[in-house]
C-alpha cells in the first residue's frame, strides 16, 4: 500500500542571475519533470545582476524537495528560499460596469488592502492587495457586483 | 592582437589540450572548419552522422574521463546530434559540443538550417549557451569545460551563429572561471561520515552499492581498498562495472532487472546499504516499496537531487566520493573489523549457489551469446576495452564479461541508446589504441549506426564488432514473450544485409560464424589482421536474458534459468 500524502502548496523564491533564457530554464525544468506551475513573478533585483522569480507550486514533501534541488542544478541560479515563514502577497486589478454600486465595492476594496484606480467610461477599476487565499475570498466577495474582468498579479514573497 | 571567432575556439581548444574533435562540417560552422584546416595541433576525424560524433566523444570520454570535444553545424546537424547530448546527460559524461547556428541577424526568421538548438538542447545538457558576440567565446569556451568536467559532470552544448565565428575580438584564455551561482561541494560532512561510519558498524548485514559516480570521481582505488579492509560485499550498477575486479571474492555481481539472484537478494536483504554514488534507477530498485524494506541507507553522492529523489535515505552525505572516502578510508580501517560480517557473506555465497548467474550450453545447437562473451573475455580479458549496444547483447556483456578495471566497459546506460556502441567503440580505439576495442552488438542496434564502417577504416581505428545475430530486436522480443502472450510485433529481423560483404565494401573484413570454433578463428584472424571487422555469429533465437525482474516488480522477485538436470 502506498501512502497518500496530501500535496502541499509552497512558495518558492530563485534567485538568478539576469540573463536571456533564464526564466526559460526554470519554466523548462517544471515543465519536463512534471512540476506545478500556479503563478510566476519575476522582477529585476535592485541594484545587482539578479532577479527574483517567485513560484506558487505545490506537490509532495518529496517532489517539493526535488523542485529545489534540481532548481540549485541549474547553474545560473544562486539561491532557492523556501519558507513556510514569509509574507506572501498578491495583488488583483478587477474591472466593475459603473452601474454597481461604486460605494460598497470601494468599501469591500478597503477591507482587502484596497481602492479604486480608475474610473473610465463606463467601468471602474479596483486594486486589491493581499494574502493569495484572501485575494481568493475577495473574488468571491464581489462577485455579486458583476465583474467585467479580473487580473491577477501571481505571488511574492519575502522570508520574515 | 584581434583575431576571429572561429580562431578562438581552435584556440581554447588548444588552451584546453583537446588532442581529437569528432565532428561534421556544414554550412554555419564552416569558419570554424576553415580554422581547423589552418591548425595542426588536433586531429579532426570525420565521423559520417552527427549522432555518432558525439557517441564517439562520449566513447573517448569515458575511456579517459577527459572531456569529449564534439562539432556539428546548425539545423540537421544539431538535431542529428540531440540524441547523443541526452546519452552523454543521462550517463553523467562530460563533454563540449560545439554547434554553427544562422547569423545573428537571421535568428528567428525560420532560415536555412534554422533550429532553435539551445532550445532544445536545454533539457538535455548540463548547461547551454547561445554567443552573441565574440568577445564572449573565450569566458564561455572556458565555463563550458569547466562545468563539463566539475560537479556532476554532463554535456555543455555552445551555440555559434555564424557572424560571431566571423567577429574580430581580443583572445584572452587565463581569467579564472568565476561562476558565483556554480559551486559544487566536494567535501563531506564530516558529522555525517561519522554517523554514516557507526551505522556501518552497528549493522550485521552492510552491503556496498557501487554505482556510475566511482568512474566519474576516480574513487575506484579508494573503493577498492575499502571493499577489501572492510570484507563487506558489494555489488555493482550497470555503469559501475569493473569497480572491482571480476575476482574480487568481495563482489557479487551486478544488481538489478538482470542483476544476479545473490546480488538483487543481498540488496533486499542488506540491513545497511552503502551507496557510493548512484542513482537509484528504477532499473535497479524495481518496485520501490519493497526496496531494501530492512537497510539503512546511505548514500555519497554529489549531485544532491540524486539523493533522496527516490528512495528516502538516513544519512545523506553530499561531497566528491573520492574526497569522502579519502575522510572515510581511516574511519573503516579503525572501526570495521572483517570479522564483524562472516555469516553475513556466508548467507551470500549461499545465495550465489542457489542460483549462479549461468546459462545451458547446446553443443549440438546454435551458439549461446554468453559463452561468446564469455570466450571473448577468456581470449582477451583485461587486454580489450568492451562498448556495447543497446538490448539483450548489452545486458549479457554486463553478466558475463570479466571486467577488471572501471572504464573497460563503455555503454549507453541511462538513455539506452541502439547505435550507441559501434561509434562508441571508434572513440575507444582513438582514446587508448594499445588495446583492442571491441564492439558487442545486436543485428537490430548494428544497423543504427553503420555508416560509421566508414569512420573506423578511413582512420585506421579496427574496431572488431561482434554481433550476436538472433534475426530479432531481441530484449523486445523477450518482452513480448514473456508479458504479451509471444506476439512478435514487428521484431522479426530475418531480413538482413550480408554483413561480410557489407563490411567488405567499406573495407574493412567480415566474418560470418556459427560454431565456436569458427567464432575463435574468426576472432583471432581479425586481432591478427588488426582492421576494422564485422563477425556476424549466429546464435539462438529464443535465448532470453535471465535472471529478470519484471518492470515494477520486487528485486527479491526474480525469474530465473531453469536448473540444469
Amino acid at each position: 500500500m502506498t501512502e497518500i500524502i496530501p500535496d502541499e502548496k509552497r512558495v518558492i523564491s530563485v534567485v538568478v542571475v539576469n540573463e536571456a533564457s533564464v526564466l526559460a530554464r526554470i519554466a523548462g525544468l517544471f515543465a519536463g519533470r512534471g512540476y506545478n506551475i500556479e503563478s510566476l513573478t519575476v522582477a529585476p533585483i535592485p541594484e545587482s545582476k539578479y532577479s527574483r522569480i517567485t513560484i506558487a507550486t505545490s506537490g509532495s514533501k518529496r517532489v517539493i524537495e526535488q523542485i529545489i534541488k534540481q532548481l540549485y542544478k541549474l547553474i545560473p541560479v544562486l539561491k532557492v528560499i523556501e519558507h513556510a515563514q514569509q509574507v506572501e502577497k498578491e495583488m488583483a486589478l478587477v474591472k466593475f460596469p459603473v452601474g454597481e454600486s461604486i460605494a460598497d465595492i470601494a468599501a469591500l476594496c478597503a477591507a482587502y488592502n484596497g481602492k479604486i484606480v480608475n474610473v473610465g467610461q463606463g467601468v471602474i477599476i479596483t486594486m486589491v492587495a493581499d494574502e493569495p487565499q484572501r485575494i481568493n475570498y475577495f473574488l468571491e466577495a464581489v462577485k455579486i457586483f458583476n465583474p467585467k474582468e479580473i487580473v491577477r498579479s501571481g505571488v511574492v514573497a519575502m522570508e520574515r | 592582437m584581434e583575431i576571429s571567432g572561429a580562431r578562438m575556439v581552435i584556440e581554447a581548444l588548444i588552451a584546453e589540450n583537446v588532442d581529437v574533435v569528432f565532428g561534421y562540417p556544414g554550412g554555419a560552422i564552416m569558419n570554424v572548419y576553415d580554422e581547423i584546416y589552418k591548425q595542426k595541433s588536433f586531429q579532426h576525424i570525420l565521423t559520417r552522422h552527427e549522432q555518432a560524433a558525439i557517441h564517439a566523444a562520449e566513447g573517448y570520454s569515458k575511456t579517459t574521463g577527459k572531456v569529449g570535444v564534439a562539432m556539428i553545424t546548425s539545423g540537421p546537424g544539431f538535431t542529428n546530434a540531440v540524441t547523443g547530448l541526452a546519452d552523454a546527460y543521462m550517463d553523467s559524461v562530460p563533454m563540449v559540443v560545439i554547434s554553427g547556428q544562422v547569423a545573428m541577424s537571421l535568428i528567428g526568421t525560420d532560415a536555412f538550417q534554422e533550429i532553435d538548438a539551445v532550445g532544445i538542447s536545454r533539457s538535455c545538457t548540463k548547461h547551454n549557451y547561445l554567443v552573441t558576440h565574440a568577445s564572449q567565446l573565450p569566458r564561455i569556451l572556458k565555463e563550458a569545460f569547466y562545468i563539463a568536467a566539475s560537479g556532476r559532470p554532463g554535456p555543455v552544448h555552445v551555440d555559434i551563429p555564424k557572424d560571431v565565428t566571423a567577429q574580430l575580438a581580443y583572445f584572452d584564455y587565463s581569467q579564472e572561471v568565476q561562476l558565483e551561482t556554480y559551486k559544487p561541494t566536494l567535501k563531506g560532512n564530516m558529522r555525517q561520515i561519522k554517523k554514516a561510519i557507526e551505522a556501518i558498524a552497528a549493522a550485521k548485514k552492510p552491503l556496498f552499492y557501487l554505482g556510475g559516480g566511482i568512474k566519474a570521481s576516480g574513487a575506484d582505488a579508494l573503493v577498492r581498498r575499502i571493499v577489501a579492509q572492510s570484507q563487506i560485499p558489494a555489488v555493482e550498477t550497470f555503469n559501475a562495472r569493473g569497480t572491482l575486479s571480476h575476482e574480487d571474492p568481495m563482489l557479487i555481481s551486478m544488481v538489478g532487472m538482470h542483476g544476479s539472484y545473490a546480488a538483487n537478494m543481498a540488496m533486499s536483504e542488506c540491513d545497511c546499504m552503502i551507496a557510493f554514488g548512484p542513482r537509484f534507477d528504477d532499473r535497479v530498485t524495481g518496485k520501490l516499496s519493497e526496496f531494501a524494506k530492512y537497510a539503512k541507507i546511505i548514500h555519497i553522492d554529489i549531485d544532491p537531487s540524486s539523493i533522496g529523489k527516490l528512495v528516502d535515505v538516513d544519512f545523506p552525505i553530499v561531497g566528491d566520493l573520492k574526497s569522502v572516502l579519502e575522510d572515510m578510508e581511516p574511519l573503516f580501517a579503525s572501526t570495521i573489523a572483517p570479522s564483524m560480517y562472516a555469516s553475513w557473506r556466508e548467507t551470500i555465497k549461499r545465495f550465489n549457489d542457489l542460483h549462479p548467474l549461468s546459462y545451458h550450453d547446446d553443443p549440438a545447437g546454435r551458439l549461446k551469446p554468453q559463452w561468446v562473451i564469455q570466450r571473448i573475455g577468456a581470449l582477451l580479458g583485461d587486454k580489450a576495452n568492451i562498448s556495447t549496444d543497446v538490448g539483450q547483447h548489452q545486458m549479457w556483456t554486463a553478466q558475463f564479461y570479466p571486467f577488471s578495471r572501471s572504464r573497460q566497459f563503455i555503454s549507453s546506460g541511462g538513455l539506452g541508446t541502439m547505435g550507441f556502441g559501434f561509434p562508441a567503440a571508434i572513440g575507444v580505439k582513438r582514446a587508448d589504441p594499445e588495446r583492442i576495442s571491441i564492439n558487442i552488438t545486436g543485428d537490430g542496434s548494428i544497423l543504427m549506426n553503420i555508416q560509421e564502417l566508414m569512420t573506423a577504416v578511413e582512420y585506421k581505428l579496427p574496431v572488431i564488432n561482434v554481433i550476436l545475430n538472433n534475426n530479432y530486436l531481441g530484449m523486445v522480443r523477450q518482452w513480448q514473450t514473456l508479458f504479451y502472450e509471444d506476439r512478435r510485433s514487428e521484431t522479426d529481423l530475418s531480413m538482413q544485409p550480408d554483413f561480410v560483404m557489407l563490411a567488405q565494401s567499406f573495407g574493412g573484413i567480415g566474418y560470418r560464424v556459427s560454431t565456436k570454433a569458427e567464432f575463435e578463428a574468426a576472432l583471432q584472424d581479425a586481432i591478427a589482421k588488426n582492421v576494422v571487422a564485422m563477425i556476424d555469429v549466429v546464435i539462438d533465437r529464443e535465448e532470453i536474458v535471465l535472471p529478470m525482474v519484471p518492470a515494477g516488480g520486487s528485486l527479491f522477485n526474480m525469474m530465473l534459468a531453469k536448473k540444469e538436470k
